[in-house]
């Protein structure tokens, strides 16, 4: 026996010479980090526990941001491309020499037809700077990546409550008692959702998942509601008959909060007094009287000289028998007795278990309130309910299920970020008014109130490139990035010269449709010349469409560079808090041998000069900022309001105040993010809180400068004007094949249509459904080249239901082949049962091209990973009328992704899956055969 | 062989909640980053960017689908690492020393120095916790981030394993399993933890929570039940009941 030595340890070695504070950018949750350095390198990332969105946590990706800093696949230099589109061949230039040639591309376009740019960004995180630089130049053909990724549940949240889920809001978690989640996998708000379960769970309140795939917070949900993909619309309909039919609503909530009691005229158009105010039935003084006049008592049903409250149109909807559990039950895949005990817990938690707190209130109609009253019950949702064609309505329907149960802005319900919530009438229309050499006339995105607000010509064709805002997709207030590419091709609404992306992998797993879209950014004119002309790209790293490019322009880590994340933008505010943050260079961005990487938004900056946009030269012509961080300290969007609320004017200012030159500096010794608590009077109800609104008008929320409260709105009257057109009412009106699919889409109260694909299909033929989960190690492509991620998620089978298994006579180790209305894919198949029995599902993004992210050619990922994006086309299947009907919602233009149905047949293994789309030259780096990181430290 | 302490001062271990862990791997890179820099050796990765790529991890996570009848299938994510076993068999079965256990707290570490690659102490280990790295040749293991948690360099309150202080669900709990008023103490009898494989005598430390009972059938509640006062099938129907609630207001 050998005796155990303890050998003598040193416990407390140095973990580091230096921490530096900056925000992290592994995916969109944007946390607070602490990057320790040891001899100028990254040695261990760590969570800010200071931090207002992770509060010290940090999850996979975040950890894992060593090897995204040191990836091979990171490019060098800017690059021209030498081989045709798609072969990754390039040879690097000088910056001069890139943004001389850009400047050269886009100087005459400017002058001439500032339209033939396209400039689309994609997981940009600069938006209120991207979209100001687009508005300079004059292009009305900016967005970036929501219309596929999830503007239904923006919009829908706009236009109902006023905000988002998203990250815009969040959970009560110190209160609510039941949690209830539809259609999120890894999503926004990545960690914050996590801190939040694990609170739930500690605090014993009741969690439940509602989604097809028990995956993730699915999996630790209390119960799971394995729902048929597309009718979650259907089974949050059927739970407010039940909440309606049991008297389980909160009415007093509805009277004060809500549009539930404003009177709706014979075209259901809000009756108005003169002032144009809202008019409601006060029951005291039988009268019309405006919604916000101290002691109305409003009634909520009944027809008062011709006028009838929004909420009797909206019970008797809900009531009828087609929103019954046993009319909903089999098409939902949710048995009728579960629907009904799932609405008798939610009425069991807002109603019997409500919450107090003693905190005096005055509400915008001058009413005191001696204590805030809250309903427990709290909601979230994303992707899942949002990526369908019938998702703006199902959104919809789940906004007006918290209202109904009064548990918006409410103590234990789901509450706002500032500066959320804010009315649609404070956001901006959208605009599109070309004049060559000259800005545009406004903001491209924003919030049509009406058919008048549609960017269309008289002849009816769009203004813009993606035909956002047309009658195809009203109120598309993210754009439709998804459909550029394929319009630019088509040269419908009109061919554009040059394409300008930024971090959106549009030749791969961003675009539907991918060996399409490839052929389409490759297809040549008769003359052998590019159908899309010109295509300038940045990126940090070699992605698919690097490959696709002829410009590329290399940005840096998310290390090596300045940012904000800021109040004009996606703050990274907390219900209770308002906050920005910063990054910064806390290593710089040295790529020795080559010509070096730039900020995508500095480099953008040096381009408006030497294009000379207003705003970025003085008269003279010259810079006015000199690279992005200059921009962030000095620019004003509006007097004393600029990228940064935080240590305005002298340093101690915040919300408004003049430019602070040391304000970066104030931040880093900050750690890198700027809060404010709002005051206790103003945390709850913030819509209707006259506290919060007059703190929110002092902080420069609002373009008015002015209290801006509202009502939530049950019915939603720009939806009614587009009804109302297609019914042939009104000056504008839409084309005659639109009228019909509007007369039901633009219902402005909710409700659950069947999703396009499947009605334009046999569904005999397709009768399974297919969907994608994010997987909360990866981000999209970015996590391939991750040497510690890819050994996490390196492959994507196709998960295949117990029932579907069974049926094809399935075995380990086989393969399948599946097919859809467009493609084929064969891929690996594993069984799962913890699935809706009608469904297939697989891991986004993990699939790769070979030879992109300098993975090696024979990587797993390019061999045995797929994307599921090849079955799902930008369009419908043709109906014959010679028309290219988009594949998106009706409403907003959101690309929908999971109304995909497919079969499955067994196949024989094979070394490679299909489609197999070709292999790109590696321009950058190469890896590595080992890693053994950190050894010099050991 | 090695023999293993009589008796340890304390017992350092993890406490893991698989009711709240969702298998996010959170846990796993930090320990990676952490250790890749820290204690002995790197944790080497080989083909990192080719065709197969593996590496060393000092802890896993575990994905399974429970099927029951009559009920949905559910999926337990289960995270796992050295479990500092009381009766480690991977202690014992060193040759060289190399293997041992702390008698200040109980970790079972490996003197690197001593270890000769043999692999006896993996093939003993009933939980696969330990890894043999492929660039050095050395067995690694969990170390409870034992140069963190004494670490005066780090803030008090940091001083925890690095899976501990990054786990975003707060499904990680680290402290003293012996000592009856620490907080994993309470956790694990309020909780009802568990050992992993008790019938291999090894007694492990760290603890696992089990989820909670799922309500996927939920109690009987009945709309028209314990909330039938509100009913609206009563007089006027909906809009009576409505006028009636408007007038308590």
């Amino acid at each position: 026996m050998t005796e155990h030595i303890s050998p003598p340890l040193d416990l407390s070695p140095p973990v580091s010479d230096e921490i530096r504070q900056t925000t992290c950018y592994m995916c969109a949750c944007r946390c607070g980090i602490n990057v320790h350095l040891k001899d100028g390198k990254v040695k261990y990332i760590e969570g800010n526990k200071a931090h207002p969105v992770n509060r010290g946590v940090l999850c996979a990706k975040g950890s894992a941001g060593i090897m995204q800093h040191t990836a091979p696949s990171r490019l060098r230099a800017p690059m021209k491309r030498t081989g045709p589109r798609g072969s990754g061949e390039f040879e690097e230039i000088t910056w001069e020499e890139a943004l001389t040639l850009a400047a050269d591309w886009l100087g005459p376009i400017r002058e001439s037809a500032p339209q033939k740019l396209a400039f689309f960004t994609g997981r940009d995180q600069s938006q209120s700077f991207t979209g100001w630089w687009a508005q300079q130049f004059g292009t009305p053909n900016y967005a970036a990546h929501g219309g596929f990724c999830s503007v239904n549940m923006a919009a829908a949240g706009i236009y109902t409550l006023g905000g988002a889920f998203w990250e815009f809001g969040a959970p009560d978690w110190e209160r609510t008692k039941l949690f209830m989640i539809f259609g999120v996998a890894e999503d926004h708000d990545s960690n914050p959702i996590k801190m939040g379960l694990g609170r739930l769970k500690e605090r014993g309140a009741k969690v439940i998942g509602v989604n097809p795939v028990r995956s993730g917070y699915n999996a630790i949900a209390d119960e799971w509601v394995g729902i048929t993909p597309g009718t979650d619309g259907l089974f949050i309909l059927a739970l407010v008959h039940e909440l309606l039919k049991a008297g389980k609503i909160d009415v007093d909530y509805l009277c004060r909060t809500t549009n539930a009691p404003v009177l709706l005229d014979a075209d259901g158009m809000f009756a108005r007094d003169a002032d144009g105010k809202e008019l409601v039935w006060d029951r005291v003084t039988n009268s019309a009287q405006p919604f916000d006049k101290q002691g109305v008592k409003p009634a909520l049903h009944g027809d008062f000289d011709g006028l009838t409250p929004v909420f009797g149109k909206l019970a008797e909807r809900y009531l009828s028998d087609d929103y019954a559990p046993e009319a909903v039950a089999e098409q939902c895949g949710i048995p009728s007795d579960t629907i009904k005990r799932l609405a008798a817990e939610l009425a069991q938690a807002a109603f019997e278990e409500e919450v107090v707190i003693d905190q005096p209130w005055t509400d915008f109609r001058g009413n005191r309130h001696d204590k805030m009253v809250g309903r427990p019950v709290s909601f979230h949702a994303m992707r899942g309910i949002s990526a369908h064609s019938n998702g703006f309505q199902t959104c919809r329907a789940l906004h007006m299920l918290q209202l109904l149960l009064g548990s918006v802005e409410v103590p234990g319900g789901f509450r706002f970020k500032p500066p959320y919530p804010k009315p649609v009438h404070a956001h901006p229309k959208p605009h599109a008014g070309v004049t060559p050499g000259k800005p545009l006339d406004g903001p491209h995105l924003g919030y049509p109130r009406g058919p008048e607000d549609l960017l269309i010509h008289d002849d009816g064709t769009a203004r813009r490139i993606d035909k956002a805002f047309t009658w195809d997709a009203p109120m598309s207030a993210h754009g439709m990035m998804h459909m550029v590419i394929s319009n630019a091709h088509a040269g419908d609404p009109y061919p554009v010269d040059v394409l300008f992306l930024y971090m959106a992998n549009m030749a791969w797993n961003s675009s539907m449709n991918t060996k399409g879209v490839m052929e389409m950014l490759t297809d040549t004119n008769e003359d052998g010349s590019y159908r899309i002309p010109k295509i300038i790209y940045s990126d940090a790293y070699s992605s698919e469409m690097v490959a696709y490019a002829d410009l590329i322009l290399p940005d840096t880590t998310y290390l090596e560079r300045h940012d904000c994340i800021s109040l004009l933008d996606r703050p990274i505010c907390e219900p209770e808090a308002v906050a920005d943050s910063i990054r910064w260079p806390v290593v710089e961005p040295e790529r020795p041998g080559h010509e070096g990487v730039r900020g995508f938004q500095t480099a953008l900056i040096q381009l408006g000069v030497k294009l000379g946009l207003p705003g970025m030269v003085d008269a003279d012509g010259n810079a006015i900022y000199k690279d992005y961080a200059d921009y962030i300290v000095n620019h004003q969007r509006r007097p004393g309001i600029g990228p940064l609320a935080g240590f305005r004017g002298d340093g101690t200012e915040s919300g408004r105040g003049a430019p602070n030159p040391n304000q970066i500096e104030a931040y880093k010794q900050n750690g890198g993010f700027w809060v404010e608590h709002l005051p206790e009077a103003a945390q709850f109800c913030k819509n209707v809180n006259m506290d919060y609104q007059q703190w929110a008008a002092d902080m420069g929320f609002y373009p008015s400068d002015k209290p801006e409260p509202y009502l939530f709105q049950l019915y939603v009257e720009p939806m009614r004007k587009f009804q109302m057109a297609a019914e042939g009412k009104g000056d504008h009106q839409p084309p005659e094949h639109l009228r019909e699919r509007l007369k039901i889409a633009m219902d402005p109260l909710p409700l659950w249509y069947a999703p396009y694909e499947e009605t334009r299909i046999d569904v005999a033929d397709f009768p399974l459904h297919a969907l994608t989960q994010r997987p909360m190690a990866m981000y999209h492509s970015w996590g391939s080249q991750n040497a510690w991620l890819r050994q996490i998620h390196g492959r994507n089978p196709l998960y295949v239901s117990g029932d579907i298994w069974q049926e094809h006579g399935f075995k380990d180790g086989d393969w399948a082949t599946l097919t859809s209305h467009h493609g084929e894919i064969t891929v690996p198949v594993v069984r799962m049962d913890a699935l809706n029995p009608k469904t297939v599902w697989t891991w986004n993004a993990i699939g790769k091209r070979k030879g992109a992210w300098a993975l090696e050619p024979d990587a797993q990922e390019a061999t045995k990973g797929f994307l599921l994006n090849h079955l799902i086309h930008e369009l419908l299947p043709a109906k014959g009328d010679g028309l290219r009907w988009s594949n998106s919602d009706p409403v907003t233009g959101q690309a929908a992704w999971y109304d995909l149905r497919v079969r499955i047949a067994r196949a024989a293994p094979r070394p490679q899956t299909a489609p197999d789309t070709g292999a790109q030259k590696n321009p950058v780096a190469t890896g590595p055969d080992e890693l053994e990181y950190g050894k010099e430290w050991t | 062989m090695t023999s293993l302490p009589q008796s340890t001062e304390k017992s350092l271990g993890l406490v893991i909640d698989l009711d709240t862990c969702v298998g996010c791997h959170a846990c796993v890179v930090s320990c990676k980053e952490w250790n890749t820099g820290a204690y002995g050796a790197p944790l080497s990765d080989q083909d990192p960017y080719g065709a197969d790529p593996s590496g060393t991890f000092l802890n896993r996570v575990h994905t399974f689908e429970v099927k029951q009848p009559e009920k949905p299938a559910q999926v337990v994510h289960f995270p796992k690492s050295c479990l500092h076993c009381t009766d480690a068999p991977c202690v014992t079965v060193c040759p060289t020393g190399a293997s041992y256990k702390r008698v200040e707290d109980g970790i079972v570490l490996v003197n690197e120095s001593d270890c000769i690659g043999c692999g006896l102490c993996a093939w003993a280990c009933p939980y696969g916790a330990r890894e043999m790295d492929q660039a050095e040749k050395v067995m690694k293991k969990c170390t409870l981030c034992v140069d963190r948690i004494y670490n005066d360099n780090i803030p008090e309150e940091d001083r925890v394993p690095s899976c501990v202080r990054t786990c975003p669900a707060g499904a990680r709990h680290f402290g003293d399993l012996s000592d009856p008023e620490s907080g994993v103490f309470k956790l694990v009898e309020e909780r009802g933890g568990m050992d992993l494989m008790p019938e291999q005598g090894t007694k492990p430390v760290n603890k696992y929570l089990p989820p909670r009972p799922k309500t996927d059938t939920a109690p009987d509640l009945d709309v028209l039940g314990p909330l039938l006062a509100e009913s609206t099938e009563g007089a006027g129907g909906f809009f009576g009941w409505l006028d009636r609630a408007l007038d308590r207001i």
